[in-house]
């Protein structure tokens, strides 16, 4: 019993950084280019750092 | 004044290029947004961006201007959004770059630059939130299924309950929003018995919990949930993506226009600002912005997307012109006659809305299953709480618990997938051939039509002209013939340049376009002449009788007179189309705005006995209407501003995407491709949906017909629900899959350019240049 109310906190707790996390990948656009992103990594970076 | 006539050749063609630049600069400004920072971001759509080097090509060429302070281009909507350092920087450059780079730039209207889709957001959002309580319940739930008891066990549905509560509140929102929505109206749609469905297994499962009972079904009402919204979110991304299509098509009508001041001076005035009496200046090339009478110049009209006309309208000193026909030889001076919003293009504009007015009447099938299904189920949930009343003596815990889960069991999971996911995977599959849909319910349509109805002039033609006949002998005469035609921008010409296939080095001199005539130059000594067939004959030394028959006309002075015959090209597939709608029993007509003989002529063609011609945009309203009435359900096919309102009230509507911005927004489907194959390819595919639909309600109602007496029994316990339910739904959309084996569409040619009326690419190559 002791471990269960240990274990269900940490797991909903990372299933909610998991929503968290996604929620916040929406709100900052990285779904409004979906075909560029897939594109993107394959180009060469022309720009030395 | 002549030097207009040719622009992107002639050196001081600045008259008809600054122009659109202006407005499209001015129309830019419109949609640009000041960040905190002082710099400004525009939003432009660039239509020709299709690959990952497109991307690096602008981003790392237009970063490297002056003034940009960041640039990026999106692939997926076809646009790209450029920040400047501050509000003194001008765009010029940078729309400049990138024209040169072949990315032809426009504007977007306010409504398509919102960042994304608002609402497509807020589902994915709900979505998410579905998902984390679905898989949390889930894992909550199996060891409750498999015989955890006791204090565990509350814990467990306690645990579920704190989770389960907001998710559903969250998530069953649009359902819910949407079911209030229709009982308002004294109407039941599918998402009445969805809601009832999940809210009151909710309920029934929070009682339990609290009240030590051993059923709950949160897992089951969290899970429907998140089908559900799988099937809502498909669907809007659907329509969001056919939304962003549409909107990287080229736009053809004007948004403003330079009216002439009192000292001649030039200013550009936006289309609501212009009113009657200001004097306006229309570059060739350019569309006129209102309905007016041409007061100087003289030039060709282009009204095949206005009026259906197939052949170009000469308009001297006293003509009238329609707003959004195109202006094509000479850059003429007008007075407006009435403002834009009383021009011909709005009375088009308020004929459509009141044709569309009459189509909302539509239901979609899911609803009128709903009609049928919401009732049913009420009725079978109540008699089996009587049912338990009497069989158990009053025992009002048992009949209640008993009566929701027959609405638990019945709640519609796979009704309310049948159609969305079949829908989504046919509009991908229209999407890979061409055919953009905007609307699900648009297939449902589709797939009833008891006939088709095509307009003429840029439908089953293209609206550029071919060359059938002609004289012109190869050789020496025919690449002077070639080079003075690849110096108009009319259509004719443009024919007669695409017939010719002789090259050779021909020097042209004082070359210069006469509008409403033809062009000219001078070649070795010698006068050349290309254009009407009477004017080109004053060199020829003939008379000219044989060339006032029509067609275009070409002369050297002193050695003689050619003629070539145009006719009107039929778009390819023709022919393939309308045998397969023929195959299919479907009649076909064919209204054109068109003169009688050009009509026939091509109605002959393609083996059409049912035409009508010289047509108004009313009269083809009225024939729609008509046979609306009297339950003929039709499709029409059309492109231009005179088939808007056709459109609109049509039972269902297609539109190529080369027709006029207001057809393309009335029309159902737009298909981007040139061959006409793809009308009937969409058919097909309607046809195949509608089957797929109904075996997909099939499967539920076999599903119901299993599940229901179970629950009615009294023997439903949360672990059969949930695999109930599941499997139903993953059957439904295995099912729907099943769209993806169609065979795709044969024609596999090359997309229409729709821009190409305006800007011939040929203009800008360099042989033969004097």
């Amino acid at each position: 019993m002791t471990t269960l109310s240990l274990l269900i906190p940490v797991a909903l707790g990372l299933g909610a950084l998991g929503l968290g996390a996604f929620l916040w990948s929406l709100t900052s656009g990285q779904y409004e280019d979906l075909d560029g992103a897939a594109v993107r990594i394959l180009q060469d970076d022309e720009k030395s750092p | 004044m002549s030097c207009c006539a040719t622009p992107l050749i002639a050196g001081n063609a600045r008259d008809a290029l600054s122009s659109s630049r202006i407005a499209l600069l001015e129309d830019l400004k419109a949609n640009s947004k000041q960040l905190v920072d002082g710099r400004i971001t525009y939003l432009l759509s660039a239509p020709a961006i299709h690959c990952g080097n497109c991307i690096s090509t602008i981003e790392s060429e237009v970063s490297k201007l002056e003034g940009v302070a960041d640039v990026r281009a999106n692939l997926t909507m076809k646009r790209l959004s450029v920040t400047l350092e501050n509000e003194e920087r001008s765009l010029l450059p940078a729309v400049t770059l990138l024209e040169n780079l072949g990315y032809a730039v426009q504007s977007l209207t306010a409504e398509e630059s919102m960042r994304g889709d608002p609402e497509f957001k807020a589902l994915l959002r709900s979505l998410a939130v579905a998902g984390f309580a679905t898989a949390n319940i889930m894992l909550l739930s199996i060891p409750v299924w498999n015989g955890a008891d006791g204090a565990t066990r509350e814990l467990f549905h306690f645990v579920s309950a704190l989770i389960a509560i907001p998710c559903v509140a969250y998530g069953g929102l649009p359902f819910f929003r949407s079911a209030l929505g229709a009982l308002r109206h004294r109407r039941v749609n599918m998402d009445v018995p969805i809601s009832l469905g999940v809210s009151l297994a909710t309920v029934m499962s929070i009682y339990e919990s609290f009240f030590g009972g051993g059923h709950a079904y949160f897992d089951a009402a969290v899970s429907l949930l998140f089908f559900l919204l799988i099937g809502r979110v498909l669907d809007q991304m659907m329509r969001s993506k056919a939304r962003a299509a549409a909107s990287s098509l080229a736009r053809l009508s004007a948004k403003g226009g330079f009216v002439v001041g009192e000292t001649g001076e030039l200013t550009y005035v936006a289309l609501d600002g212009i009113t009657p009496g200001m004097r306006m200046r229309i570059a060739a090339g350019e569309r006129f912005p209102v309905d007016g009478t041409i007061c100087e110049g003289m030039s060709d009209v282009d009204r095949a997307l206005v009026t259906g006309e197939s052949e170009p309208l000469r308009v001297t000193e006293g003509s009238g012109v329609e707003a959004g026909t195109l202006n094509l030889t000479g850059s003429v001076d007008m007075i407006a006659t009435r403002p834009a919003k009383e021009s011909f293009l709005a009375e088009v504009t308020q004929m459509m809305a009141a044709a569309e007015k009459g189509r909302s009447g539509y239901v979609r099938l899911a609803d009128r299953m709903a009609r049928i299904y919401a009732p049913a189920v009420h009725v079978l949930a109540f008699s089996s709480f009587a049912g338990w009343m009497l069989w158990t003596g009053g025992d009002v815990h048992t009949s209640l618990t008993v009566a929701v889960a027959v609405l638990i069991i019945t709640c519609p999971c796979a009704l309310g997938l049948a159609v969305p996911v079949a829908h989504v995977v046919s509009a991908a599959r229209l999407f890979s051939a061409g055919i953009l849909l905007k609307d699900g319910s648009a297939l449902e349509r589709l797939e009833a039509i008891q006939g088709v109805v095509f307009d003429k002039t840029g439908t089953l033609t293209t609206g550029e002209p071919v060359v059938t006949s002609s004289t012109i002998p190869s050789g020496q005469i025919a690449s002077i013939a070639k080079a003075l035609a690849l110096r108009s921008v009319h259509p004719a010409a443009r024919a007669l340049a695409r017939h010719i296939s002789d090259i050779a080095e021909t020097h042209l001199q004082d070359l210069h376009e006469i509008p409403g005539h033809g062009v000219e130059a001078m070649v070795d000594g010698k006068r050349a002449r290309l254009g009407r067939g009477s004017w080109v004959a004053e060199i020829a030394g003939s008379s000219g009788a044989e060339a006032r028959s029509g067609g275009v006309a070409f002369a050297v002075e002193g050695q003689g007179l050619w003629l070539s015959l145009l006719s009107e090209r039929v778009r390819p597939g023709a022919r393939e189309m309308l045998d397969t709608f023929r195959k299919r029993n479907l009649p076909i007509t064919i209204l054109s705005g068109d003169g009688r003989e050009q009509v026939t002529a091509v109605a002959q063609r393609l083996g059409v006995t049912d035409i009508q011609s010289e047509l108004k945009p009313g009269d083809k309203l009225a024939f729609l209407t008509d046979a609306a009435e009297q339950g003929r359900k039709l499709l029409m096919v059309g492109d231009g501003l005179n088939d808007a309102p056709a459109l609109a009230a049509a039972h269902v509507s297609m539109a190529p995407a080369s027709a006029s911005d207001i057809g393309r927004t009335a029309a159902d489907f737009v298909f981007t491709r040139d061959s006409l194959t793809t009308v009937s390819y969409a058919h097909r595919v309607a046809l195949a949906t509608g089957r797929i639909v109904r075996q997909n309600f099939g499967l539920a109602i076999v599903y119901n017909i299993f599940a229901v007496p179970l629950a009615m029994a009294g023997q439903l316990n949360p672990l059969i629900a949930a695999i109930a339910m599941s499997t139903s739904s993953i059957l439904v959309v295995a099912n729907s899959l099943r769209l993806h084996l169609l065979r795709p569409a044969e024609a596999r040619d090359k997309p229409a350019e729709p821009e190409i009326r305006q800007r011939p690419a040929a203009l800008r190559t360099k042989e033969g240049v004097a």
